[in-house]
């Protein structure tokens, strides 16, 4: 037995700009059902352990953990929560399985954007309290920050930002579970107000309701089991730093860093042309160029060139976000993750409706915990 | 009242440290979704709703959508008494901002009649004007409601419960 793990379930409530005729915990057992018939388990007898990613100030309400068990069928069952990004869960949840103590995992992550009246500030709340929340400067502005000094050293055009904003908008249209399906055009993005200098409105991604669930298993917990298993063939999370003042605010730090060694562990020795199918996280338009290059897929100053020749559109050489990304699915922070893992695994499985990549073997999902962090997960999926 | 510890004014504790201060804006408006929508829509009718769950043979209260026991949906709707027992209470002295109440408040787990197997229910007040003495686990207990133009489909709806007298 060689202890691999795979996804074998998931699950998908939403997204849409908000779900207000569902509770929270009603919302994820929309997601948990549909995942356990997808896995062909039963989360009372089958499931060994449920991992939930949320946190408080998004949920309001302080140790909430303590209510995330039974809408995940966890109820009297070991349940822990991440603080952070569902694959920074779904990393536990192989881990969990690797020890050999456990042979089906469940990871669970929400967005209930629409919850929080004051999501500025809550956002705002994540900044350093003793020296640099006190400018009442929005959590967009460390994202212009972060614009500012890409495009410059990268030598990146806005027009290839807007573009990316286009193409996620577009790749929405196609997918049930995406909020914003838009038939944006690059004027639409170029022309949208300005939040902070180059930041504009239409390169952001509009937050969104909407939940997550998937099953993990060890091959033992495949068993007979009538499934479709995606591999995981590395996974990997990372932080670079927290303060504005010692982070590296130009390349995506946090993203080489896992990636490094998520390659190593799936063996992958050259991505663009080893992968087939990319999620990767685009919270801000220019975040999706940004890691794409600190992924190692383009070289600096690269991606922006690539995506105005095409290669990353649906028919392009290496697609990316077919799903629509954050920008097209809607933001869902603590759930971006596994959004992003859930279009790898549609895509693999050939089950990505007009979406499709045909032959799509390999697949690379990466999310990043959004401003002001610098934490990012990786997942690289695939076949046997 | 007697805390152990040294107790700090307000000018020490705000002012001999150099410290930064911070006030958080934290506004939130909850979907209350299918199941607890119905229940504060029968509170304000003067009802308490339950589910009941078909696979388990048990009827739960508030309402829930899925049984966490099985996981299946919970689709049955039952109207249940608007009486009680108390499961467990408590006299309780301080608020939350830490000021003391001369005249205790006194929570209490109220199991409402007619759910089953394990019985099931809120949390809630006993009549803060009962004698505290008389208070006992396992006595029954009756919802006062406020009058019909007040309700607003809150759970505050009942103003609190009194001990019905039989036993």
């Amino acid at each position: 037995m060689t202890n691999k793990v795979a996804i074998i379930g998931v699950g998908i409530e939403g997204f849409r700009s908000s779900i207000r005729e569902l509770s929270y915990k009603e919302m994820v057992y929309q997601a948990a059902v549909k995942a356990y018939s997808d896995a062909q388990v039963n989360p009372r007898d089958d499931v060994d352990t449920f991992i939930s990613c949320e946190e408080d100030f998004n949920m309001g309400t302080s140790i909430t953990d303590e209510y995330a068990p039974d809408q995940i069928g966890g109820a009297q069952r070991p349940v822990h929560t991440i603080t952070g990004d569902g694959i920074q869960g779904m990393a536990a949840a192989y881990m969990q399985i690797k020890t050999g103590m456990f042979d089906i995992a469940v990871v669970e992550a929400q967005s209930r954007a629409s919850d929080i009246l004051t999501h500025n500030q809550i956002q705002h709340f994540a900044l350093d309290p003793l020296y640099v929340r006190q400018f009442d400067a929005t959590h967009h502005t460390a994202a212009a920050l972060e614009k500012q000094i890409y495009l410059k050293r990268s030598n990146t055009s806005e027009d290839a930002v807007a573009e990316v904003a286009v193409k996620n908008h577009n790749n929405a249209l196609f997918n049930p579970n995406a909020a914003y399906g838009i038939k944006a055009t690059k004027q639409d993005i170029l022309q949208s107000k300005m939040i902070a200098t180059p930041l504009r409105s239409g390169e952001v991604s509009e937050s969104a309701d909407g939940a997550v669930v998937i099953v993990l298993a060890s091959e033992k917990g495949i068993g007979n089991r009538d499934v479709d298993p995606v591999w995981i063939n590395g996974i990997s999370y990372a932080t670079n730093s927290p303060n504005f003042h010692t982070r590296d605010w130009q390349t995506a730090k946090y993203a080489e860093l896992c990636a490094k060694k998520a390659y190593e562990m799936a063996s992958i020795t050259n991505p663009k042309s080893q992968i087939d199918v990319f999620e990767i996280d685009d919270t801000y338009a220019f975040k999706e160029l940004q890691h794409l290059e600190a992924l190692g897929i383009y070289e600096s100053g690269e991606a922006g060139k690539a995506l105005l020749n095409g290669e990353l559109g649906r028919k392009g050489s290496n697609p990316v976000n077919t799903s629509g990304g954050t920008i097209g699915m809607g933001n869902g922070h603590d759930v971006n993750g596994l959004q992003r893992v859930a279009e790898v695994v549609h895509q693999l499985r050939g089950h990505a409706g007009k979406r499709q990549i045909s032959g799509a073997k390999t697949g690379l999902a990466f999310s990043w915990r959004g401003v002001p962090t610098t934490a990012g997960a990786i997942a690289v999926l695939g076949g046997n | 009242m007697d805390v152990r510890g040294k107790r700090l004014t307000l000018d020490e504790f705000m002012n001999t440290e150099l410290s930064v201060k911070h006030y958080p804006e934290m506004e939130y408006n909850w979907a209350t979704g299918v199941a607890i929508t119905k229940f504060l829509k029968g509170l304000k009718n003067g009802k308490i709703l339950g589910t009941y769950c078909n696979d388990c043979d048990r009827t739960v209260c508030p309402p829930r959508m899925f049984c966490e026991e099985c996981f299946n949906p919970m689709n049955h709707y039952v109207k249940l008494p608007d009486t009680g027992v108390i499961n467990t209470f408590s006299l309780a002295f301080i608020r939350t901002d830490a000021t003391r109440r001369e005249k205790a408040e006194i929570p209490a787990v109220i199991d409402i009649d007619g759910t089953s197997i394990s019985p099931s229910g809120f949390l809630h007040l006993i009549d803060e004007d009962v004698s505290h003495d008389k208070i006992k686990i396992g006595m029954k207990v009756k919802a006062v409601w406020k009058d019909e133009k007040d309700r607003i489909g809150d759970i505050t709806d009942i103003k609190f419960f009194e001990l019905l007298e039989d036993d």
